[in-house]
């Protein structure tokens, strides 16, 4: 046996890897500079970023929050930065936060639109977060934590402020023993909405509502006697009759017996982001149910019906926004019996709810016709009618499937309230801005309005977004 | 089993009406029928006596009227003498030049920004991100208005750009100058570009009402000639590949053919730029874009560019890993990768989105009232409108012309999807 003439019997320490391919530099290698054309692309990006911090920058920092007009604004900026400087005029916000907000509600009043916003958190909270009982009770800790701050700085009576607080807290307690009887506020919500903002008697939302008791009790007298449809289309009529029939002088008499009410705003006070998160919300809300009905619709067999689906959808989705609005302004008043004027902010929700309709209904019919045959064909098998077939096996897949897209159009929808400024409501960007650049202690003020009311807008937008994916990643079921 | 027996075949009840599923769908058809036409019928009867009440007709005669206002960004021939079915064209042309300039604009930004955003690139990538994000959650209203007051507020006035003696003796510069090799001057009034002029003009023709612009036309006849024998070049090419296995050098042909008959026509014409100078208070010669244009092409532009970036970068996303790995076991190079693998592929599922797309940016063109620009829904729908009282007539009419070019659009784009599509043997 030969001699072995050298074993290394201890291990060799690992040598540290070549600067090149470690840490920060292989990071810096691999993400900037892999080649000749990603260098000059990373080049060209650092030098946009400096350009609009060289730009951008000095205004930032050279902001003036006290101040009474423009020029003002300038000379304090002079003053302290030297002549030639920029500077952020923040205090035009200032003064004028109020109107981007309310738009011309009385400001005494601006308890009712805070109170109203507070609850429309809580009571979307038991939908958007439905079942998860620490995410129910922090929103609405979180409700209750906004109420009694802003409250407290919109100057609200006592007995409001108790009462509001009473509600939330009471809403904790029920979310704490099982979550699904917080829908009741959900359902209560759009009455006491209305209610709280435009004021007036309590009355018409009360007799309003108690139509929708009318179909549920039709629907439930019947619904054992003859077929659901035959059930709900005899409760649909009934709540029409007493809407249009019964509503109005039922009003007036209980108005006249009791006159309980709050002080009423007329609709062209309303404003800003105000005016934009009402019809936004009501819109948002009337639209999907519409909008499934209206997809269902396109999808069905029967060809009258498809038709005219089809025909409604394409007609809404071949005009522009725009058009429709001024149909809402000007052309309502021809198609509607001589003599009848309802209010301009509603008649814009309901040409927003059909517009927004209209193309809720082409993405749920995507989501329809992504679904496999077999599940219809799974259905029908199992021998559920139309409607629950619908209801327990097609639906919750397909709106699964639509997600996405629903918010989308939910996101494009809020950003459209802007048009409105076009027949004659006061939006934050067009209506609110326009009253403010002509002020003639701001006018020329461009960046400083535009920038507070992107910003909102951004998060607001931003936020759905991130809500849907956050939608999309729990009801995740697929395994992939 | 005696099921199929079981059903009665001649005995019809009227319950069955209901309660049949063979009956029923035709009930409920009727049922929404009868209630539709009632509703059109009470519409119908509503408007008739609304028009009553104000003594109003309903009729499109007022088209034929004189309209007595100035629009100022007219492509085809008027003036305030011609008639409201004039302005209505004009307006008609203005909001088909924004949209396609706007979706031409946009799927240029959007194409390379969804590429970028995709890159290897950790700064692109989250510049392009912050871009996307910045745009799809910001109404496109504010954009609009934005580019507006910048344009308008920010840019010198004409008489910024005067170099008067004084300041040549001291060497002193003007307060603004003009961009892009002293040929573009922007100003608070519009932005000054030069114009084409021909010496040799063909002058134009006129066919009574339309009148031909010559010069156009024979521009518009040598470029598609050009293309067509273009592509008959291409499918030589393609047919010598098939046939021989060897592909013959085209570049250089494709070049002459398209570049050249046209330079020669320019030529042959007296094709001379001119440009835009400083006399008196205020720039003459060349033309003036006004900003309101300007501002709606950018914001229209960008906005969309950013939910196209979006759409390309899911198409791309959409298309597995394996494609290209099978195209490079294949032995393509990544070029023809693209061209052959991916590109055919992506546009599959880029290509429905993209129409949405273009219907949006066309539809919002009517926003352009933000900034006066007189589009359709500035001339039909609004002067023409509020000049001669016809509710109406200028509202159905404009629906109808913008519905009918929405149809047209999402035609043409459908005929090029179903063309890209599998073809299902």
């Amino acid at each position: 046996m030969a001699p072995i003439n050298f074993v290394r019997n201890e291990m060799l320490a690992p040598s540290a890897p070549p600067v090149r391919e470690a840490g920060a530099v292989k990071w810096l290698r691999e993400n900037l500079f892999s080649g000749v054309f990603n260098t000059i692309l990373t080049l060209v990006g650092i030098y946009v970023i400096y350009s609009i911090i060289v730009a951008a920058l000095p205004w930032w920092l050279n902001s003036v929050w006290n101040a009474g007009s423009l020029s003002e604004c300038r000379e304090i900026v002079a003053a302290q930065a030297g002549e030639g400087a920029t500077g952020a005029c923040w205090a035009m916000i200032r003064e004028r936060w109020h109107q981007f907000i309310f738009g011309f509600y009385p400001s005494e009043l601006y308890w009712r639109p805070v109170l109203a916003f507070g609850l429309l958190v809580a009571a979307l909270a038991p939908v958007l977060f439905g079942g998860q009982k620490r995410n129910l009770t922090m929103i609405l800790a979180v409700v209750a934590a906004f109420l009694l701050v802003t409250l407290w700085m919109a100057g609200a009576p006592l007995v409001v402020f108790v009462l509001s607080m009473a509600v939330v807290l009471g809403m904790i307690a029920v979310a704490q023993a099982g979550s699904g009887k917080l829908l009741w506020f959900t359902a209560l919500y759009p009455a006491l909405c209305f209610w709280l903002l435009w004021g007036g008697s309590i009355w018409l939302p009360v007799v309003a509502m108690l139509g929708f008791v009318v179909l549920g009790v039709a629907y439930l007298a019947l619904v054992g006697r003859t077929s659901p449809m035959t059930a709900a289309g005899v409760g649909v009529v009934l709540a029409l009759a007493w809407w249009f029939i019964l509503d109005k002088p039922l009003t007036e008499a209980l108005f006249a017996a009791l006159p309980w009410g709050i002080e009423a705003v007329a609709s062209d006070q309303f404003g800003g982001f105000l005016l934009a998160i009402t019809i936004g919300v009501t819109a948002i809300g009337f639209s999907l149910p519409i909008g499934i009905l209206l997809a269902l619709g396109r999808q069905s067999d029967m060809l009258i019906v498809k038709t005219l689906c089809v025909g409604f959808i394409e007609f809404i989705r071949g005009v522009p926004l725009i058009t429709l609005l001024f149909t809402a302004s000007l052309l309502l008043q021809y198609f509607l019996p001589p003599g009848t004027n309802f209010d301009i902010i509603l008649r814009v929700i309901i040409l927003v709810t059909l517009f927004a309709a209209a193309y809720l209904a082409e993405v749920i019919r995507g989501g329809l016709a992504a679904l496999p045959s077999g599940q219809y064909e799974a259905a029908d098998a199992l021998g559920l009618d139309y409607w629950r077939a619908q209801r327990l096996i097609i639906l919750p897949q397909a709106l699964k499937i639509s997600i996405p897209s629903i918010v989308s159009t939910f996101i494009g929808l809020f950003k459209d309230t802007t048009l409105v400024a076009f027949v004659g409501l006061m939006d934050p960007l067009k209506g609110v801005t326009q009253i403010v650049r002509a002020d003639i202690n701001w006018k020329g003020i461009y960046w400083e309005p535009y920038i507070f009311v992107g910003a909102i807008f951004f998060v607001i937008c931003f936020g759905m977004s991130r809500y849907s994916m956050h939608l999309e990643r729990k009801l995740k079921t697929d395994h992939r | 089993m005696a099921v199929a027996s079981d059903v009665p075949k001649d005995s019809f009840r009227l319950s069955m009406l209901i309660y049949d599923t063979r009956y029923r769908s035709i009930t409920i058809q009727v049922f929404v029928l009868i209630l539709f036409a009632l509703f059109v019928a009470w519409l119908l009867n509503n408007t008739a006596e609304n028009l009553a009440t104000r003594g109003k007709e309903f009729n499109f005669g007022f088209l034929w009227q004189r309209a007595g206002y100035d629009i100022g960004q007219q492509l085809i021939p008027y003036t305030n003498d011609s008639n409201h079915f004039r302005a209505l064209l004009v307006g008609l042309v203005n909001t088909l030049v924004v949209a396609i300039i706007g979706c031409v604009l946009a799927t240029v930004i959007g194409v390379v920004v969804g590429v970028l955003r995709l890159s290897n690139n950790w700064l692109i990538g989250r510049l392009m991100t912050v871009y996307v994000e910045m745009f799809r959650n910001v109404p496109l209203l504010l954009w609009i208005l934005l580019s507006y007051v910048i344009l308008s507020e920010t840019t010198p006035q004409p008489r910024d750009f005067r170099i008067t003696d004084e300041m040549a003796a001291a060497g002193e510069a003007p307060a603004a100058s003009m961009i892009l090799w002293d040929t573009v001057a922007v100003t608070n009034r519009g932005t000054n570009i030069p114009s084409p002029l021909f010496d040799r003009g063909l002058g134009s023709l006129d066919l009574g009402f339309l009148s031909v612009n010559l010069t156009a036309l024979a521009y518009i006849l040598v470029i598609g000639g050009s293309i067509w024998v273009n592509s008959r070049i291409i499918a030589a090419a393609r047919a010598r590949q098939e046939a021989t296995g060897d592909r013959p050098v085209t570049w250089w042909k494709t070049l002459a053919v398209l570049f050249g008959p046209v330079i020669a026509l320019s030529v042959g014409l007296g094709l001379h730029m001119e440009v835009p100078a400083l006399t008196g208070f205020n720039f003459q010669g060349g033309i003036l874009v006004a900003h309101s244009f300007t501002a709606l092409v950018i914001a229209l532009a960008l906005y969309t560019a950013a939910f196209i970036a979006e759409i390309v970068r899911a198409g791309i996303l959409a298309i597995s890993r394996g494609q290209s790995e099978a195209a490079f076991a294949l032995g393509l190079r990544p070029g023809r990768t693209m061209n052959l693998i991916i590109l055919p592929q992506a546009l599959r599922v880029i290509i429905p989105p993209l129409i949405s797309q273009y219907l949006n940016l066309t539809k919002n063109t009517s926003l352009g009232i933000a900034v006066s620009y007189l589009d359709l829904r500035g001339t039909l729908g609004g002067i023409t409108l509020n000049q001669t009282g016809r509710e109406l007539e200028c509202m159905l009419l404009m629906m109808l012309i913008y519905l009918t070019i929405s149809l047209i659009i999402s035609a043409v784009m459908n005929f090029y999807n179903s063309s890209v599509q599998i073809k299902a043997r």
